[in-house]
This record gives structure tokens, C-alpha cells and sequence, in this order.
């Protein structure tokens, strides 16, 4: 949290300083555009992440701002001097609380609504702001031990130390061709290793991984969700995703920007989503992954998605679109007007979004990088955002392999397998001239990258080998190259446009000898060797996930239980995930509870294993009335369950056993898990019931059964009216108990036809006994 | 001040390029091809931890291909939009200042030159075409676009 309001501060004192020569220029000219975007841009960033940080005097001040910048900018209200000095005085006013914020203070008391009221139109001038005292430059907190840098500072570096590599390069061969001493050779060594250390740490100093980018959301979403009464489970992929650091920090706000229009706008409340056929939880996926020169970012959601003929008809009304051009407006381009400005379907504004900023500045935002921003959508079903940003400057892991002598390079992230194209289970057929390889089975089209490339092969067709390719949303198909070299780190660089046009090569980079090599862009190739790639949907697993398990395969959560054992539960009846301290578990009336917030829910999963300190993670299951947590070890997977299950011999946490993904995994019963937990603390007044103290059996074995069955167990030292006794047969109860006593026998065998004990084994005898003892007190 | 001018020969022709775009005259060696690349794409080369787009001048202008049989040749290299290239000249002569603005050439000359021709500016060694880098490296593409 601390970190996120550092970054928070951070973000706030840039754009504050960067919007210093805008205020006054605004000042100067009110009627200026650019001027007033970039600041109502500031109010509404401001506000937003005011909501998560529970800042509610920054949060009000920039929302009025953002109301009257708002009307500003619908030209419903003219920006005259009074609403200027008081936009003014906000926005001195919000740097004064941040400052307050940074330094660690208190937030300042004081009364802003003196600030708020001079927005409103007609208002008498500016009231004299209020001094709020700021110690500025003393008393401030330790700074972090960190520096910002430009990056055209680390560009230099970099550059700089690529030549050292080159120049050791060229060193390195001098030395080979002249006889050196041994101590010179020494020294060489450990120049390298040093220059190779140090160009490792230089190109790590711009890289980071998209995780730092991701690690926000679930929190972001769990307070936006909770706020906004809406259930969400994030499901986030693809963490490991280098990427430019310039390149994270501008994607960061675009993307915030668009998973609160999805949680806000995309995923509807529970009432609703059931009404519409649809889990309760709504699901938000956010996905990275490399895609030949591009990195791709989607956001997934499975709500209500956008109704384009809604966005068409708010366009002509607001005059951003001829009515004559509106109709011939393709279903895409109808979704793509959520990129004008100043156009919102949502009906209200709320804090979080709903305003019309947001998408037109994510786009712009993200163009100006060289990225572009793709809407999908389906009415009913969900929308996907798809952020494609270059990948200028990312390092990516890459094959290289050649042909006749030329070296290329492919990304490693499209490749599936290797093969060669001689080897026992591949078999290469032509037919009508096009390449097919049949590689355990599975057919795949092949196609030769000497034709694609015009270059002649001296290698023989069956002697090369072939790489089994994914490209981007597309099949398979394999490449059959002459040779494959080595597995190499690569800093990819844009190829000059005559480079690009060729559409096979996704970029340059300089090999380890200093010589250049190209990038191939694996679809590319295939559209270029005429291969037919069948676009695939992405997400078809996610959005038919519901949809499959009522049909006929079950979704389940797979994660490892705290015991270390490999379990599964039913995706449905996880609400969410919570991490929470273990100091909020605690061992309270009868079974172990953990306090998530104002509730206190029964944990299971915990019996018997270590929690360890510090943190516990657990699932909220829900059942619609009661909720329950669990708590695990770690989430491993979501998958479906279409193997046989193999039940359990009797009732418990486990059901059953069956194969996921290949191995056992024990299923967790739900149905068990709320029966122990949720039925013995919903009764309002539980019935007692007597057991034996003294009788380890009874105690140990029996009384989680009975207390199963909602009832407290007392022993015999109880000196008020128990509603049940159950003893061992042949022990002694108090007479007026006798009738409502059930006796257990040790043996199997009832003793003779009177015997009205139970077998102490007999489960269901005993629950039935349980049952109707219950039922007798509610007569 | 005049502006100053690269003289270079491209095809046995004594032209001028703008002095101000060329970072530096370099002898290409080694050069690694380009497949499926437009004709006047030489291939790459590095220069300094740059890649180098490496433009044959002959070719951009459809006048045969440049002599690669020495191995060695000689190039200019120009910054154009984001991008490095290396320009494959015949020869590099020398810088001179250019005497006049370019004039337009109103004498037929060949379609190549055509495209990259800016004009004809005077010099002390005697009128010289200025060549359009951004044409040079454009190269047919556009013309065959046109």
C-alpha cells in the first residue's frame, strides 16, 4: 500500500510539475483546449486514485474540479476568471495535501468547501485560500534510495556499452591471430566476463517485468468490486513478459483506465449477471504475452459488453458523427467511437469512471508509444481490449537458426517443438506442391524457409528440420530450416521500413559477433509461404468456461492445500481469493474462524497443517446464503474435470480422487465443507448433547459427527438439560434422560431384536439418530 | 552561409547530396542480405551497435547493380526517419559549398534521376545534381506505388 501511494505522490508531483507552464498558460487563455484537457486530465487521474486511497478531501476537491471542467469541456459553461482562480486554487491546493501525503503528515485539517463552492457558477471570486502550513524541505522522510533517470541517459549507456562489446569483439580476434602470453589472455577473460556483466545489469536497468505492472490489479479490483457491489475474480497470465520500463509506465495508466471501465461498466452486478444465465462472479482476464514485434495486452471481461448502436446514436448526438455516415458503420467501427472523446455510454458518473475521458486518453496514450488499442465486443458477453505495444528495445529469447549460411533469428515464444524432419515420427508428404508433415500424428502444414526466402538450399530436404511454429492467434504449421545454432538473448530493434515491408521479419538485432541478424515475425512467414492461418479465439476458453460446465466437464480451481496435497474445488463456489495476516485466524467456538473484515467466516482447510506467520492465502466460498473460507498454499491452475472421479468410500473434506492435467488431485467437497462449517453455527440455539467426557472415543471420533449434525456437545459435568445423551451400551444415564438417549454398541451385530443401540461404525444409522432426535425437540 | 555538399559519384555520375544529412563516410565489408527485400536493399550491416539498412544507390536509381566483387565499398551513412542507412556510392570525392539554390533541370534526363533529382545547384567544380536522400532510399517502392 505504502508503495502504491509513493507511486501515487510520484505520479501526482509530475504531472503537477509538468501542468506548472499549462496552468498559466491556461490562465492567459481559458478558451485553450489542449490546456484544459491536459488539466481536467490531472483532476480526474487525481480523483480516481483518491477512491483506493481512501484520501476523501482529495477526492472531493478534484471532483468538483472535474465537474466543472467537465461542463467546460461540453461547452455547456464558458471559462471565465472566477472558475479559472478556482480551478487554480484546487489544483494549489491538491499539490498541498500530496506534499502532506508525501512527507508522511497527517492530512492537513482544513475545510475545502469555501474551494468547492467558488467552482459553482456565479460564485463571488476566489475565497483566500486557506494556509495550510507545509514543512517544505524539513521534517520530510528519508527519500528511498533511489534516483530517476532518463531513460535517453540509460539509452547512452547502453549504446556505449554495446560498443564496448563490439570493440572487445574485434579485440578478441586480434588476439587470435597474434600469439599473446597466457597473463594477457587471463586479463581478456576477465574483461569480458566483466563487460558481459555489466551489459546483463545495463539492459536489465530498462527492463521489467510486466508482473510489477500486474501486481496491482487484484487489490484494484477487489476494492473497485467491492465498492461497486460486484463480484471479480482477476485472472491474470502472462507475468513474465519483459518489458521496456519507459514502455510499463505508459501502459500503466491506460491500462488501470480500462480495467475500471471493465469492473464500472463491463461486469454487472450478481442479481443481474444469474439473470442473464451467467456465473455470479464475473470474470476479468488480463493477459500478456509477446507476439512477434509486439507485446499484446488483453483485458477479458465476461460482462454485458458494448452496445455499439448505442454508441452510434450517442455520436450524432453529440455531434461527433453525421447521421448520413453512422449507418454504414461496420459492427467494429461502431465499437471503435469509444475512442472519441468526450463520448461515455454509462448513464451516471461515478467516481470511478464514466465520463468519456478515459478511453480517448488511453488511446492517445497508447498511440503515442507506437502501440494501438483494439475493441472487441460481443452485447451480452464481454469485451476484450487488446493493447498492442511495440517492442522497441525488448530483450526477446530467440532461436537462431540458418540457411544456407545466412543466419536468422525466431522468437521463441512462437515455437512449439523441434523436430527433424528425418526422425521416426515425422513424415513429409507433398501435395500439389504444398509441404505437409505428419508429426506424431498430427498433421500441420510445412513449408520450406529457403522458397519463402529465394534462397537455394545445398541441404536435402529430409536432412533439415523442421520447427513446429505458433504464430499469434493463428495454427500451427512447421518451418523446415537447414540448421538450428543456439538459443540467444536478443535486443530487437525496429527494421528500416524497406525492411518491414517485406512482412517477414519482425525487427533487427546485432548477433554476439557484432554482425547484424534479422527477426523473423512467425505469421509473417506463414502468410507469406500462403499458409492459411484460422484466427483462433483466445479467450474461447474463458468465455465458454461456464457454459462447459453445465454441459458436461466441471471447472475447477486447482491449488495445492496447505498439507502440501494437490487438490481441486469447483470454480463456482469460489467467490474469491483473500490473502489475509494469520494472527486473524483464531480458534474460536468450536472450530477455527477467520475475521475477513467485519466478517467472521469458518476456515477449513487449515486443520492439522502449520500455518506458518505471517500471511495465509484462503478462498471465499459461497453457497448464496453462507460463506466459508479455505485456506491453501498456492493457486496451480484452473482446469476442467472430465476424467472419471473416483468417490470417496465415505463422506469428508475429500469426495473423491480423479486425473487433472495428468495427475490425482483430491476433489474437495463443497457440499461437506459448508454442511460442517455453516450448519453447526447457523443454529440459532443448538441442541445439546451429552457425551461421555471421559470416553476418548466418543470424544475424538464421534463428537465432530454430532456436532456436524448442529449440535453442542457438553459433558457430563453439564448441569443443565441436555436434548440428547448418547452413551456406550451398558453405561448409566440419569433416568429422566433415558428417552432421549441413543445407545452405540461396539460391536456389528445387534445383540437381539430389543437391542435398539447402533453400531458406533453405522454412519448413516447415526446421523439418522441424530436427525430424528433433532426433529423430536422441534415437535 | 552556403549550404554544404557531399559530392559523391553514383553510377559514374558526379552528384551532391546535402552534407548537413550525412553522419559519416564508412567502408562497408561484410554485408548480410536481405531476402525478399525490395531490389535497392543491399542488405544490413552494423556500424557502431547500429544496424545499418544498406541502400545500393545503382539499384534505388534502376541503373544496374553496384560492383560488390572487391568487397570493400564505400558508403554514406544518412539518419532518415528513425532509421540508419548506409548509402553505397561509387566513389566519395569531397565536400564543396554549394553557389546557388537548386534550379530546376529542364533537360530530359533519365527516369531514375528523375525521381531523385532536387534540382541542379552551381558549384566551383561546376553544376551538380542534388540527389534526394529520402528518394534514394525510398527507392522504386514508391515509384512502382505512384
Amino acid at each position: 500500500m505504502d508503495d502504491l501511494i509513493a507511486d501515487f505522490v510520484a505520479e501526482c508531483r509530475e504531472m503537477l510539475e509538468a501542468l506548472g507552464g499549462e496552468i498559466v498558460a491556461w490562465e492567459a487563455e481559458p478558451d485553450d483546449r489542449a490546456r484544459l484537457d491536459s488539466i481536467f486530465r490531472f483532476v480526474h487521474t487525481v480523483k480516481g486514485n483518491c477512491g483506493f486511497f481512501e484520501f476523501p478531501r482529495l477526492e472531493a476537491l478534484s471532483h468538483a474540479a472535474e465537474d466543472a471542467l467537465a461542463d467546460v469541456r461540453a461547452g455547456r459553461r464558458h471559462p471565465d476568471g472566477n472558475l479559472v482562480s478556482a480551478v487554480l486554487a484546487i489544483i494549489d491546493r491538491i499539490a498541498e495535501m500530496i506534499s502532506a501525503i508525501e512527507a508522511g503528515e497527517e492530512m492537513p485539517a482544513g475545510d475545502d468547501s469555501s474551494l468547492i463552492d467558488s467552482l459553482a457558477p456565479g460564485a463571488e471570486g476566489v475565497a483566500a485560500p486557506v494556509a495550510v502550513a507545509v514543512a517544505d524541505g524539513q521534517g520530510r522522510a528519508s527519500a528511498p534510495r533511489t534516483i530517476r533517470l532518463s531513460v535517453e541517459l540509460l539509452d547512452r549507456v547502453m549504446s556505449t556499452v554495446s560498443d564496448m562489446v563490439l570493440a572487445r569483439n574485434e579485440l578478441a580476434r586480434r588476439l587470435r591471430e597474434s600469439p599473446t602470453d597466457v597473463p594477457v589472455d587471463g586479463a581478456f577473460e576477465r574483461l569480458s566476463a566483466i563487460i558481459a556483466d555489466m551489459r546483463d545489469a545495463i539492459t536489465r536497468t530498462r527492463m521489467q517485468r510486466i508482473e510489477n505492472l500486474f501486481v496491482g490489479l487484484p487489490r484494484m479490483v477487489r476494492d473497485l468490486s467491492a465498492e461497486l457491489g460486484k463480484q471479480v475474480l482477476v485472472d491474470i497470465e502472462g507475468g513474465d513478459v519483459e518489458l521496456d520500463r519507459e514502455m510499463i509506465e505508459m501502459i500503466r495508466d491506460p491500462l488501470t483506465h480500462i480495467i475500471r471501465n471493465a469492473v464500472d461498466h463491463g461486469i454487472e452486478k450478481p442479481a443481474e449477471r444469474l439473470k442473464a444465465g451467467k456465473r455470479e462472479i464475473g470474470i476479468l482476464a488480463v493477459s500478456a504475452r509477446q507476439s512477434g514485434n509486439q507485446i499484446l495486452i488483453d483485458i477479458h471481461d465476461d460482462g454485458r459488453g458494448i452496445d455499439g448502436k448505442r454508441l452510434v446514436d450517442k455520436a450524432v448526438s453529440a455531434g461527433i458523427l453525421e447521421k448520413g455516415d453512422a449507418a454504414q458503420l461496420s459492427p467494429r467501427e461502431q465499437l471503435a467511437l469509444i475512442f472519441e472523446a468526450g463520448l461515455s455510454t454509462a448513464k451516471e458518473v461515478t467516481s470511478i469512471s464514466g465520463r468519456g475521458v478515459g478511453m480517448d486518453v488511453v488511446r492517445s496514450n497508447i498511440e503515442r508509444i507506437g502501440g494501438i488499442v483494439e475493441v472487441d465486443s460481443r452485447l451480452g458477453e464481454g469485451t476484450r481490449m487488446t493493447l498492442r505495444v511495440p517492442l522497441t528495445l525488448t530483450i526477446i529469447p530467440a532461436l537462431t537458426v540458418s540457411i544456407d549460411g545466412q543466419h536468422f533469428a525466431i522468437p521463441r515464444s512462437a515455437i512449439e517443438e523441434i523436430v527433424r524432419a528425418n526422425g521416426e515420427s515425422v513424415t513429409l508428404e507433398h501435395l500439389g506442391g504444398a509441404g505437409v508433415a505428419t508429426i506424431r500424428g498430427r498433421r500441420v502444414p510445412e513449408v520450406s524457409l529457403a522458397e519463402i526466402l529465394g534462397i537455394n538450399s545445398a541441404i536435402e530436404e529430409r536432412d533439415r528440420t523442421l520447427i513446429v511454429l505458433r504464430p499469434a492467434g493463428g495454427d500451427v504449421y512447421a518451418l523446415s530450416v537447414d540448421r538450428i545454432h543456439d538459443h540467444e538473448e536478443l535486443v530487437v530493434k525496429p527494421a528500416a521500413p524497406a525492411v518491414m515491408a517485406t512482412g517477414l521479419y519482425a525487427g533487427t538485432t546485432l548477433a554476439d559477433d557484432g554482425s547484424p541478424i534479422l527477426l523473423f515475425d512467425p505469421a509473417g512467414l506463414a502468410q507469406v509461404g500462403g499458409i492459411k492461418l484460422e484466427a483462433q479465439e483466445r479467450s474461447a476458453r474463458i468465455a465458454d468456461g461456464p457454459a462447459a460446465a453445465v454441459s458436461k466437464a466441471t471447472a475447477v480451481l486447482l491449488f495445492r492445500a496447505l498439507d502440501g496435497s494437490r487438490r481441486a474445488l469447483r470454480l463456482a463456489v469460489v467467490d474469491r481469493i483473500e490473502e489475509v495476516a494469520v494472527s486473524t485466524v483464531k480458534d474460536a467456538a468450536g472450530q477455527l474462524r477467520v475475521q475477513l473484515g467485519e466478517a467472521i467466516l469458518p476456515l477449513a482447510g487449515a486443520v492439522g497443517a502449520p500455518l506458518g506467520d505471517g500471511k495465509v492465502r484462503l478462498f471465499r466460498l459461497n453457497d448464496g446464503a453462507h460463506e466459508i473460507g479455505y485456506a491453501f498454499a498456492e493457486v496451480i491452475d484452473f482446469a476442467t474435470v472430465d476424467n472419471d472421479i473416483i468417490h470417496a468410500e465415505r463422506p469428508g473434506e475429500v469426495s473423491g480422487v480423479s486425473l487433472i492435467n495428468g495427475e490425482p488431485a483430491e476433489l474437495v467437497d463443497a457440499h461437506w465443507l459448508f454442511a460442517n462449517h455453516v450448519g453447526a453455527a447457523r443454529a440459532a440455539e443448538p441442541m445439546v448433547c451429552r457425551l461421555p467426557s471421559d470416553d476418548p472415543w466418543m470424544q475424538n471420533m464421534l463428537r465432530p459427527i454430532v456436532e456436524a449434525a448442529g449440535y453442542r456437545v457438553v459433558g457430563d459435568e453439564h448441569e443443565g438439560d441436555a436434548d440428547l445423551v448418547i452413551a456406550a451400551q451398558g453405561a448409566e444415564v440419569p433416568g429422566e434422560a433415558m428417552k432421549n438417549t441413543i445407545w452405540l454398541r461396539a460391536e456389528p451385530d445387534a445383540a437381539g431384536k430389543k437391542d435398539d443401540s447402533i453400531y458406533r461404525y453405522d454412519r448413516a444409522g447415526l446421523l439418522m439418530a441424530l436427525k430424528t432426535a433433532g426433529a423430536g425437540r422441534g415437535k | 552561409m552556403n549550404e554544404l555538399l557531399l559530392v559523391v559519384t553514383i553510377a559514374g555520375e558526379r552528384v551532391a547530396l546535402a552534407a548537413a544529412a550525412v553522419e559519416s563516410v564508412v567502408e562497408l565489408d561484410a554485408l548480410t542480405p536481405v531476402p525478399r527485400a525490395a531490389p535497392h536493399v543491399a542488405g544490413l550491416s552494423a556500424l557502431r551497435s547500429r544496424v545499418l539498412t544498406v541502400i545500393d544507390c545503382k539499384r534505388s536509381l534502376e541503373l544496374g547493380d553496384s560492383d560488390c566483387s572487391d568487397g570493400i565499398r564505400e558508403a554514406a551513412v544518412v539518419e532518415f526517419d528513425g532509421h540508419h542507412y548506409a548509402l553505397i556510392v561509387d566513389l566519395v570525392e569531397d565536400v564543396v559549398e554549394a553557389l546557388s539554390e537548386p534550379a530546376p533541370v529542364r533537360a530530359a534526363m533519365g527516369a531514375g534521376w528523375e525521381r531523385v533529382a532536387q534540382g541542379m545547384v552551381d558549384t566551383e567544380t561546376g553544376p551538380l545534381l542534388l540527389v534526394d536522400v529520402a528518394a534514394l532510399i525510398a527507392g522504386t517502392a514508391e515509384a512502382k506505388a505512384a
